[in-house]
């Protein structure tokens, strides 16, 4: 069998259905598969439930009408402290969400990841997530004690997307930034996970430290070469979060005329137009501030 | 040397973590950092403090500076691991907040449909049930100071309560500085009590910004001024650029 796994942007979302589960990784504004996301942006998709911990992924989405749900802790882009795309399809009712605690999400992507109905935590217990998601369970030990603990429902994903800063044509992937987030999870989380990266590489030709081998290929279904394909997040030692252009996208997102203008300019074409189109923004922004 | 009220409330934040040994210090907003690293390089030098990221640093650094020499890390499910193991103890801040210390980052209004949508529970549930847990609060007004919270992000003493000594028996509300005093839940209900006033904040003005009845016990003293070695250490150490008058004006 042939091991190179590796597809177009335009073929993974190809493989993706309307109303199925996704997991995005990275967190908040950092590290996110931009690219996989603005493929998404442009697809006919619709439907879809985002689980994330949330950031322009999933504002971008839902700014775009693709989604029913989203489960997430948190919708951040960090130095930006509130997503504007997510508080206005909150605001309007557009989306459902089922809001979890930090701590909880990350049991339900352990718990999926490993086969289990559930994961037991106290996190979650005597707060209002016990309010808002009444379907939530608790589970009582079985031992002495008989504490009562939050039962977290597996996170089940129908296909993962993750970004990484290396890869390999089998579908290795390898981190080279401060932290892994919860990739690895993520990618074992769903019956299928899709990569993509900063630079793809031939097997056998990632370095680093072995423990920077975050992701395996027998958990990869595809892997797609995206040179900056995480901007404008925060991306390990090569990139840094582009904060001027972030700023430029809370901005536009917060203003429909500003968005339609956004949305034209950046968000019309392809990734490598996507990818030119910045380039020309910074080209304009230098000469202003000349 | 005289001290701002932000350099009064980076001391007043660094007091929250006093005698605690060597458990990590996880702050969010400005004079809280500032006084996490402050309190290690004082009177509590077991702690542990991170660069704001991953990073958990060999030394306190300035705000915002590169992490410098490590000596340990800490990446995202690393920490919330260590939430449930309990070596922490966090200082987080809170949109709204109760007279039982149940605070809301989520939403202001109706949860099903807010009025505003704000940055989502985070980890406030857990942080509360399973760490001692403090909160920094700049701009102390009856807008954040509410009768009832919207939607119960961390877990306040009346919720705690009603879990039963059982589930709720690593809960535990420390401290709440703000730019006009400190407060703690040491009362026999585990309602908001007024602990000090900010030097020339008055407990008068101090119950005119808080939306519901605040425990005031007799004379209320005077929070402590900063020492000159504290006053030297925020200023020419922790944060030479005063990011922390953004925070609190003077």
């Amino acid at each position: 069998m042939s091991t190179d796994k590796v597809m177009t942007v335009e073929e993974i979302v190809g493989t993706l259905e309307s109303g199925m589960t996704i997991g995005i990784g990275g967190w908040g504004s950092r590290r996110k598969p931009m690219a996989l996301v603005r493929a998404l942006h442009r697809s006919s998709l619709k439907d879809l439930t985002i689980v994330s911990y949330g950031g322009a992924d999933v504002g971008l989405l839902c700014a775009a009408g693709k989604v029913r749900k989203v489960v997430a802790p948190f919708v951040t882009l960090d130095s930006v402290p509130l997503e504007p795309h997510f508080r206005a399809a909150r605001q309007s009712g557009a989306i459902e969400f089922v809001e979890y605690d930090e701590g909880m999400f990350m049991f339900g992507l352990l718990a999926a990841a490993h086969r289990l109905p559930f994961l037991p935590t106290r996190a979650g217990l005597g707060s209002d997530v016990t309010r808002i998601n009444p379907d939530l369970r608790t589970v009582r030990s079985p031992y002495e004690d008989g504490e009562e603990l939050l039962a977290v429902p597996a996170l089940t994903l129908d296909a993962a997307l993750i970004h990484m800063d290396r890869a390999d044509t089998r579908g290795n992937g390898q981190y080279l930034g401060p932290d892994p987030y919860m990739d690895d999870l993520f990618a074992k989380a769903a019956s299928r996970c899709y990569v993509s990266c900063e630079r793809l590489v031939a097997p056998g030709e990632l370095d680093g430290p072995p423990q920077t081998l975050l992701v395996s290929r027998m958990h990869t279904a595809g892997v797609v070469e995206t040179p900056n394909g995480g901007h404008f997040t925060d991306c390990g030692p090569d990139r840094a979060r582009d904060e001027a252009f972030q700023r430029h996208y809370a901005t536009s997102a917060a203003d429909p005329q500003a968005w339609a203008e956004f949305t034209e300019r950046f968000l019309s074409g392809d990734e490598a137009a996507y990818q030119e189109a910045v380039r020309r923004w910074h080209e304009e922004q230098e000469g202003k501030a000349r | 040397m005289s001290a701002t009220r932000a350099e009064i409330c980076v001391v007043a934040c660094a007091e929250a973590w006093r005698g605690d040994g060597e458990i990590l210090a996880a702050a969010m907003g400005t004079c809280s950092i500032l006084g996490a690293r402050l309190a290690r390089l004082t009177f509590e030098p077991g702690l542990l403090t991170t660069d704001g990221g991953a990073m958990l640093t060999a030394e306190p650094v300035p705000f915002g500076a590169p992490s410098g020499p490590v000596e340990g890390w800490m990446p995202f499910r690393d920490h919330l691991w260590l939430v449930q193991n309990g070596r922490r103890h966090v200082m987080m801040g809170a949109s709204q907040i109760d007279r039982y210390g149940n605070t809301n980052i989520s939403v202001v209004g109706d949860w099903a449909r807010p009025k505003s949508q704000l940055l989502g529970v985070r980890g406030a549930p857990g942080n509360t049930i399973c760490n001692p847990t403090s909160y920094w609060i700049p701009k102390h007004s009856t807008r954040v100071f509410v009768p009832k919270v919207d939607m119960v992000s961390g877990v306040g003493y009346d919720r705690a309560a009603e879990l039963g000594p059982e589930a709720s028996r690593f809960h535990g509300l420390r401290r709440v500085v703000t730019d006009l005093g400190v407060f703690d839940f040491g009362t026999p209900d585990g309602a908001m009590r007024l602990v000090s006033t900010h030097p020339g904040v008055t407990a008068e003005q101090v119950a005119a910004a808080t939306g519901f009845d605040l425990v005031i016990d007799g004379d209320v003293p005077e929070t402590r001024q900063p020492t000159d070695e504290e006053l030297r250490l925020i200023r020419e150490v922790l944060d030479p650029r005063s990011l922390r008058d953004r925070e609190v004006r003077a």
